[in-house]
């Protein structure tokens, strides 16, 4: 049955009359995705693509389709404002893509979203997809290939990467879900892990992370504790240079972790098993199947 | 140490100068030492004549944005307004190295000119946000004017925290219990409890990522006064803060890195002679890993963004061969939003136009894929066709040992 999205996901998207919306969202239908509605304020009445109504807030798109899922587009400034509207509509699934979003407007999110049903995907990420069945986001379809495999990933080419090596090997994918990479995200890895280990149809998860804070350290520890199916990853990175430091106080809170080499040695002593090569993502999760 | 990727993902955070930062903070209620920043040693001698009193020094300070100044010679202290005409005179212009400059130093344009102080202890005091709170970290220590990593790395345990939620804001007992912390005399210990609300609300009102003193200092009269002050922003909030934007100063940045910042592209310069050129930050730097497993060097790290056309790869490619170093150039491109064949169709077109003899090896995937290796293939300009990642950097890291080396280019 996969995680977050499926065929009966009624999605609304937020920002649909922009170019990046519009463009994206025939994309999502042409996947099969099921759009009941879009919401751009002052456009409310029109319909896109001939049959796509368009509201003027989310609460009259939600209660006209029933919508039960939004995907985000609205330009940075205001995108914080439109996430807020939607877990205020009490939908279960927003997917936020825009990139740029000051952090103390995410700040701000997280704490809206804090005791409410809502699950937020994002920002700055390519979305989710269940192969053949529900496609939230800008990723592209036709890479992905239904299957056993969970992805999470906190890129958004480096995952179209590594699920494409996967497809090409036959290896489909239960849901891939890209978590974004700004400071403040809705959905963590660790978030990502619980979700795919009480999935019944998901078997192995593959973890795409990067240099840089404890995201993946903090999976791995819940994988090792609780996890019964196997856990690949590959941690990108290694080769960059630690230069460039962004201010003594910064290099305090991180604690010195966060070097390829230590994040690769922490999953594997959890029994995560990671591939050392880019192009050998595939590969390596072969051998766990 | 931060590294690069944290820097991308987290936005290439806006940095000031130091005399930028207290002319925020003094705004905000932070005393400062009396002072002007000066681009000439006429300005000096003006300012100087102004700032001198009788029995106190005068400190010139270099601005710019890399710390370590005082070990690199460029903070001097001077008794009389001659001796700071001197001291600009040999600072301005100059290149300052120090241990966080590298080996080629920084451009100094700008001075700060202050009235010296007369310093009784110093202490430190920063506030930067924690990803895995999600608050607001404000650090104090009694350990100042030293490299604070070291007294995280030494002794932690003089390193005092408080978590401020960012929606609310500092609260009056968290500054209390920390100026507490730093077992000073009853009057100075609200003094400093003062600062640090000031402190506190300069970088939220800025929205900075970083604001730190560093030494904070407590005065032979008692008061507590910022000595050194830096702050870095959010670039993601820059549309709104536009005081603070203002203040980027371009001659800080790497020439390169600002032209493609000017191109909407993400470059960072490295040291290698494998010149690659990838849409999407975590490719980018897997693409890079591989290129160093395949026996090679990334030269740079240049992520085109999503909008890979025929503008963005012609002017990376630009970028990526004005380094000297550059041997060859590995274009990874990966076809979601952005078609393959509008990529293969970019570099034909602008790279065929640039008649470049550099070895090009371009591996495309994802959507339309073949229509682009036909693209590149058929435009028989000499570009290498890879179908895979390992095969892309093998070959690239290949073209570089064939090829002349970048010096004799």
């Amino acid at each position: 049955m996969s995680i977050l999205v499926s065929k009966d996901t009624k999605v609304l998207v937020q920002g649909l009359t922009g170019g990046e919306g519009s463009f994206h969202t025939r994309q999502m239908l042409e996947y099969g995705t099921g759009i009941v509605a879009g919401v751009t304020p002052g456009r409310g009445g029109e319909k896109f693509n001939g049959n796509v109504p368009v509201f003027n807030t989310a609460e009259e798109a939600v209660n006209s389709t029933g919508a039960n899922a939004s995907v985000v587009f609205v330009p940075a400034p205001f995108a914080a404002d439109a996430v807020l509207e939607a877990a205020a509509c009490g939908l279960d699934l927003i997917v936020c893509i825009t990139e740029g979003i000051p952090t103390l407007d995410m700040v701000r999110v997280k704490q809206f979203l804090q005791g409410r049903e809502t699950r937020l995907i994002g920002p700055n990420c390519p979305g989710v997809i269940t192969p053949g069945a529900c496609k939230l986001g800008i990723m592209p379809g036709f890479i992905h290939q239904p299957g056993r495999v969970g992805v999470v990933s906190r890129s958004g080419t480096l995952t179209y990467e590594a699920v494409w090596q996967l497809t090409e090997r036959g290896i489909g994918q239960s849901t891939c879900i890209g978590i974004g990479g700004d400071p403040v995200v809705g959905t963590t890895h660790l978030d990502a892990l619980k979700l795919f280990n009480d999935d019944p149809d998901t078997d192995v998860v593959l973890m795409i992370g990067e240099i840089g804070g404890t995201a993946e350290e903090e999976a791995a520890a819940y994988a090792k504790e609780h996890m019964d199916k196997p856990v690949v990853a590959f941690i990108a990175g290694r080769t960059a240079p630690p230069g460039r430091r962004m201010g003594h106080a910064g290099a305090i809170i991180s604690g010195g972790v966060g070097t390829a080499q230590s994040k690769i040695e922490f999953l594997r002593r959890a029994g995560v098993t990671v591939a050392e090569s880019p192009a050998e993502i595939g590969q390596v999760l072969a051998t766990v199947l | 140490m931060l590294c690069i990727r944290e820097l991308f993902r987290w936005g290439i955070f806006l940095k000031i100068h130091e005399y930028q930062a207290k002319q925020i903070l003094k705004t905000f209620g932070v005393p400062v030492p009396a002072g002007e920043p000066c681009t000439s040693s006429d300005q000096v001698a003006e300012l100087g004549a102004k700032l001198l009193e009788a029995g106190k020094p005068l400190v010139v300070k270099a601005q710019i944005h890399a710390g370590g100044r005082g070990k690199g010679g460029g903070i001097k202290l001077v008794k009389t307004v001659r001796e700071a005409v001197s001291a600009a005179r040999q600072l301005l212009g100059s290149k300052l190295i120090t241990p966080q400059t590298g080996p080629e130093g920084r451009l100094v344009s700008r001075i700060l000119v202050e009235q010296g102080i007369d310093i009784e202890s110093e202490l430190y005091a920063g506030i930067t946000f924690d990803r895995a709170t999600i608050r607001d970290v404000f650090m104090v220590s009694t350990e100042g004017g030293v490299e604070i990593e070291k007294v995280a790395a030494k002794t932690p345990e003089k390193i005092h925290k408080e978590y401020i939620d960012p929606i609310f804001g500092i609260n009056t007992y968290q500054a209390r219990s920390l100026a507490y912390k730093l077992n000073l005399a009853p009057e100075v210990t609200k003094e400093a409890a003062k600062v640090f609300l000031s402190l506190y609300a300069a970088y939220r009102a800025k929205e900075a990522s970083l604001a730190e003193i560093n030494p904070l200092v407590v005065t032979g009269e008692g008061t507590v006064l910022a000595l050194d002050a830096k702050m870095n922003f959010d670039d993601n909030a820059l549309f709104r803060q536009k005081e603070v934007a203002a203040m980027r100063d371009p001659g800080e940045e790497d020439p390169l890195e600002r032209e493609a910042n000017e191109f909407g592209l993400n470059y960072i310069k490295l040291n290698g002679n494998v010149g690659c050129m990838v849409n999407g930050a975590g490719l980018a730097m897997a693409t890079m890993d591989i290129i160093k497993q395949a026996g090679g060097e990334p030269a740079n790290f240049l992520d085109v963004g999503g909008s890979a056309n025929a503008e963005t790869v012609g002017n990376g490619f630009r970028i990526i061969c004005k380094d000297p170093n550059v041997g060859a150039v590995l274009i990874n491109i990966f076809g979601g939003i952005v078609r393959c064949d509008r990529v293969a169709r970019g570099v034909v077109e602008t790279l065929g136009n640039l008649k470049t003899d550099m070895p090009v090896v371009v591996r495309l995937q994802g959507t339309n894929a073949e229509e682009g290796k036909k693209i590149i293939e058929e435009a028989e300009l000499g570009f290498r066709w890879a179908d895979t990642l390992k095969k892309a950097a093998q070959m690239a890291v290949q073209a570089t040992s064939s090829s002349a080396p970048g010096g004799a280019r």
